[in-house]
């Protein structure tokens, strides 16, 4: 598939840089005239996926995380969220709802369940102590693919 | 700064902006600090001000749900936007947390 735009971006785990990733795939995905609804879809979606980052992957410590995005001719976006910290060990058990290993923390362990429902597909890889990537992908203009396929 | 009110046993916090990870943060100090008065027994977070939230706002609730209910009171959520109340049920919050006109 011919990539229409694409993007790479590195900045420090910190949790200020959260609203800053939401603020980046904004603008990327905005070009597209994205529904409101499928704006909030995805910078939710990347909003769970960098704050598992800093505070899963590198668990607050210092670290990088980088935001790749691509966005094909079909208006498909696919984002991957990278981290290079302490992996997953059990990919499966982690994508379960209310699995958290953070509970103290009050997280609820609901992350990748808004990720599923706010995106098309959600994929994960991981190696312990090496890091992970999630891999979320969207098809834009949903709708309006639809409403054209009907008339 | 929270905007709060606070009448009889009823507390009611008025959340706005961004609510993720980060800026939740010294929310949960402010309400806690708030609900360190032992006569609050009933906590109301109105949500119209909310521009974006991601799950770390169901631990939010869930968190203060639990220190209510250990002295026998109650959390309320209010003009919930459907995104906010999406997310919220999701997680089952509506089965403890009360969501109010
Ligand atoms: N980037 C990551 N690196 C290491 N572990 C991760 C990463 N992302 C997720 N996890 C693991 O997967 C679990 C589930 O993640 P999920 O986002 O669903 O819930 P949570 O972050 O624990 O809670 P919530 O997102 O609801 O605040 C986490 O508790 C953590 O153990
Ligand atoms: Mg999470």
């Amino acid at each position: 598939m011919k990539i229409k735009n694409e993007m790479r971006l590195d900045f420090p785990a910190a949790g200020k840089n959260e609203s800053f990733a939401r603020l980046v795939i904004s603008a990327f995905v905005l070009p597209l005239n994205p529904t409101l609804e499928e704006l909030a879809d995805v910078k939710t979606a990347v909003s769970e996926a960098v704050t598992n980052a800093i505070v899963h992957g590198y668990a607050d410590a210092p670290g990088t995380v980088r935001l790749h995005a691509v966005l094909y001719e079909d208006d498909t976006l696919k984002v991957d969220v990278i981290d290079n910290g302490r992996g997953i060990e059990d990919i499966a058990l982690a994508r379960t709802p209310f699995f958290t290993t953070c509970a103290e923390d009050e997280r609820s362990g609901m992350g990748f369940t808004v990720m599923e429902s706010f995106m098309d597909e959600v994929s994960v890889q991981s190696k312990p102590g090496r890091g992970t990537t999630v891999t979320l992908v969207k098809r834009l203009r949903a709708c309006e693919t639809e409403s054209a396929r009907r008339a | 700064m929270l905007s709060y009110e606070k009448y009889k046993g009823k507390l009611t916090v008025r959340l706005k902006g961004e609510l993720d990870h980060a800026s939740i943060a010294p929310i949960r100090a402010e309400l806690d600090q708030l609900l360190n008065d032992p006569k609050v027994k009933h906590l109301v977070l109105d949500m119209e001000g909310v521009s974006f939230m991601d799950s770390s706002a169901i631990g939010l609730v869930i968190g203060r749900y639990k220190a209510l209910a250990r002295r026998g009171g109650s959390v309320s959520v209010t003009r919930t936007a459907p995104r906010v109340d999406r997310i919220f049920e999701m997680a089952g919050l509506y089965q403890i947390v009360e969501k109010r006109a």
